[in-house]
């Protein structure tokens, strides 16, 4: 028998008459590394708060370690460890003295507070940089000291919010890493994030677009939405036309660009032949149109597409980077190109 | 509860050291202003330029117009034979007061008759013109009881004896204003900045998540800077003393009571601010003017509260410097204890008790 440490049910929460969390609904088991995918401004942060007890919910309930999210907000912070967008290091003070300030806001001194900070400071790799001012110490350190000041007081669940925007990919891996080393020891991990490769890391990823969960599955499960076969990729001279081409098409589901290249999503495996047909026709030659393994962006692009009701939405990018500090790395943010054409 | 308190309070101190030019500002800031200030605010008036009009040519007279001379408040400039040409000495400012001394003044006063001496004042410079009198009026009288300066009805002239600060050195009246003044603005500035800094730079919201209650975060952001400003206190009114022969004549022990009450004033002003304020910028330019302005002239630092319209008197009560001037120059002139200034302490108190509330209401809807 699993333990649900958080419920959601109908969730909202409203500034004005802006709908920042429409109706959310998801339940997160013990141990679980549970990832919150979504463009910003998606809905993810305010969910996140809400969560730990930052902001009341407009509507809707929720219940974290079984503690009632809206009325039990002080009982839910001595028992969460939560990681905000923002920095929450002091950079004027040194490790050692962020580890015992956080310590000491969660009630923990003596050997309890020593021991704690041992194994922060062993887990973020500082052992001999207990004396540094944090402002002095490169991003993935200071990341990871973050997750760790987050943990001193052993949370059974800790709430990450975009824990590694700003950080490179190395430092990042080894911020996973950490997080992958908690859930096998039985922490329950909630995290955001505009990241794919981090999402795939997740055990399951809730997508999050416009205030609403779209879909929650493994990623796996996620990526048979699918039919075998049915995702292909185009290499062409110019596909943003072979896009606007193919869109209309009645075989075709989806075209977007990424980057340079066409990702299109087929009702079927045989509408392979239906694109190289039309793109031929077309006169755009030399297209290559191979079929490909579905990317949670696929995914993601897909499912937006659906929701929004659109059965053929025109050619959209899946524009790698722009959110990101690091352009190299695919983030979401997901834009229309070419519709009503 | 007082774990935490404590961890906010050492984090305070050791941001505190880290960045010595807060440090500065709090503790050597007063102290040099104090004797920036000290120095330069002053009503003791000096080197008037005085002009005289003797009529009577008589050795009386001349005694009279060297009495002035040797006051050492005047200096005589002019000795025009009569009284053409003195409206634009005073015009032009080369003469700003004039003793004038009628013919028939030495032979009155050698038949012991009263007589009169008349004195000219510009009185643009009201502050001024009434020092200058009054000193007119301590000369003359020294010169003989039987002349006074004309325009005062009656013969009898009061024998002054001024208790507390005899020779009425403006400097001991100044100075503990001065104090006051410095360490509210400080205070506020200091308490607010330090809430407002983790609003910006981001840590609020970490705090915010932690089980930090708002009277943990409020007395551990305050205690620290309550022990700067006592510092700061102790500093500017050790100086006043040394430098400006502002005694102590009270208790310390009162005095500090006093002084804790006003500053934990200023520090729940600085937080009430805090709690309005998003940026640093703005919240330093709000504690600047609401503590600078009201405790600069609605305390009685410098203008006289029972000489304000009386609507203003009222606004006064909302200034804690008001109570505290009058407690801290009763303690440090006087030497006087509680029984004469408790409600002003009273004052005080409510004055912190009401701030302080209100920033903790603050604190914990933000939390």
């Amino acid at each position: 028998m699993t333990e649900r440490v958080v419920v959601a049910h109908e969730l909202s929460r409203t500034f004005g008459a802006f709908v920042a969390v429409d109706r959310v609904s998801f339940e997160v088991e013990r141990g679980e590394v549970f990832g919150f995918l979504g463009s910003n401004g998606a809905g993810k942060t305010t969910t996140i708060r809400m969560l730990c007890g930052l902001l009341t919910p407009s509507s809707g309930r929720g219940e974290v370690l079984g503690l009632d999210i809206a009325r039990q907000s002080a009982a839910i912070k001595q028992r969460i460890g939560y990681m905000s967008q923002r920095f929450s290091l002091y950079t004027d003070l040194t490790v050692d003295e962020n580890l015992r300030f956080w310590g000491g806001t969660y009630g923990l001194s003596g050997q309890r507070l020593a021991e704690r900070a041992d194994w922060a400071v062993l887990a973020a790799g500082l052992g001999e940089r207990r004396r540094t001012l944090v402002r002095e110490l490169p991003s993935g350190f200071r990341q990871r000291l973050a997750l760790g000041c987050a943990l001193l007081h052993e949370p059974p669940i800790v709430f990450l919010d975009e824990p590694t925007g700003g950080v490179d990919p190395e430092a990042r891996r080894r911020f996973w890493d950490l997080i992958d080393e908690l859930a096998g020891a039985g922490t329950t991990v909630f995290v955001t994030t505009h990241y794919m490769d981090e999402a795939e890391r997740c055990h399951r990823v809730a997508l999050m677009h416009a205030g609403r969960l779209l879909a929650l599955d493994s990623v796996p499960s996620l990526k048979r939405l699918f039919a075998p076969g049915s995702v292909v990729e185009v290499r062409c001279s110019e596909p943003a036309a072979a896009g606007r081409i193919l869109d209309g098409e009645p075989a075709v589901r989806e075209a977007a660009l990424f980057g340079s290249v066409l990702h299109v999503v087929l009702a079927d495996a045989a509408g392979v032949a239906t694109v190289r047909d039309r793109l031929g026709s077309a006169g755009i030659g030399a297209a290559v149109v191979t079929p490909i393994e579905p990317s949670l962006e696929d995914v993601f692009i897909h499912v937006i597409a659906s929701a929004e009701g659109a059965p053929s939405p025109g050619v959209r990018a899946g524009n790698p980077g722009t959110l990101g500090a690091d352009s190299r790395l695919p983030t979401l943010d997901v834009r229309t190109v070419g519709r009503g054409q | 509860m007082i774990r935490r308190t404590l961890a906010i309070a050492v984090k305070e101190l050791l941001q505190l050291r880290r960045d010595w030019r807060i440090a500065f500002t709090l503790i050597g800031m007063p102290m040099v202003l104090v004797l920036i200030y000290g120095y330069a605010l002053s009503f003791d008036v000096q080197h008037v330029r005085l002009a005289v009009v003797d009529q009577d040519g008589s050795r009386a007279s001349r005694e009279a117009a060297d009495a002035f001379v040797e006051s050492g408040y005047f200096d005589l400039v002019r000795n025009p034979h009569d009284l053409r040409g003195l409206d634009a000495m005073f015009g032009d400012g080369r003469v700003q007061a004039a003793l004038v001394v009628p013919s028939g003044y030495g032979r009155d006063l050698a038949a012991r008759r009263p007589t009169m001496l008349q004195f000219v004042l510009d009185g643009s410079d009201s502050q001024t013109a009434t020092t200058v009198l009054a000193y007119a009026t301590q000369i003359v009288a020294a010169v003989s009881p039987l002349v006074r300066v004309d325009g005062r009805p009656g013969p009898a002239v009061p024998a002054p004896l001024v208790w507390y600060n005899p020779d009425l050195a403006s400097s001991r009246f100044l100075v503990p204003g001065l104090v006051a003044f410095i360490l509210m603005i400080t205070s506020v500035i200091a308490t607010a900045l330090a809430v407002v800094r983790e609003k910006e730079r981001g840590t609020m919201e970490s705090l915010r998540a932690t089980p930090l209650v708002a009277i943990e975060l409020l007395v551990g952001k305050t205690l620290p800077y309550l022990l700067m400003g006592s510092a700061a206190a102790a500093g500017s009114l050790a100086l006043a003393w040394g430098l400006f022969d502002v005694p102590i004549r009270g208790s310390f022990f009162w005095l500090a009571v006093v002084t804790e009450l006003y500053l934990a004033g200023g520090l729940g002003w600085g937080i009430l601010i805090s709690t309005l304020a998003d940026t640093q910028q703005v919240a330093f330019q709000v504690s600047l003017l609401s503590s600078m302005l009201p405790t600069m002239l609605l305390s009685g630092f410098i203008f006289p509260i029972s000489s304000m319209p009386v609507a203003l008197q009222w606004i006064t009560h909302l200034v804690p410097a008001r109570y505290f001037l009058v407690a801290l120059r009763a303690i440090i002139l006087k030497g006087a204890g509680p029984e004469h200034w408790w409600l002003q302490a009273v004052g005080l108190v409510i004055y912190g008790g009401i701030v302080l509330a209100l920033a903790t209401v603050r604190t914990v809807r933000s939390l």
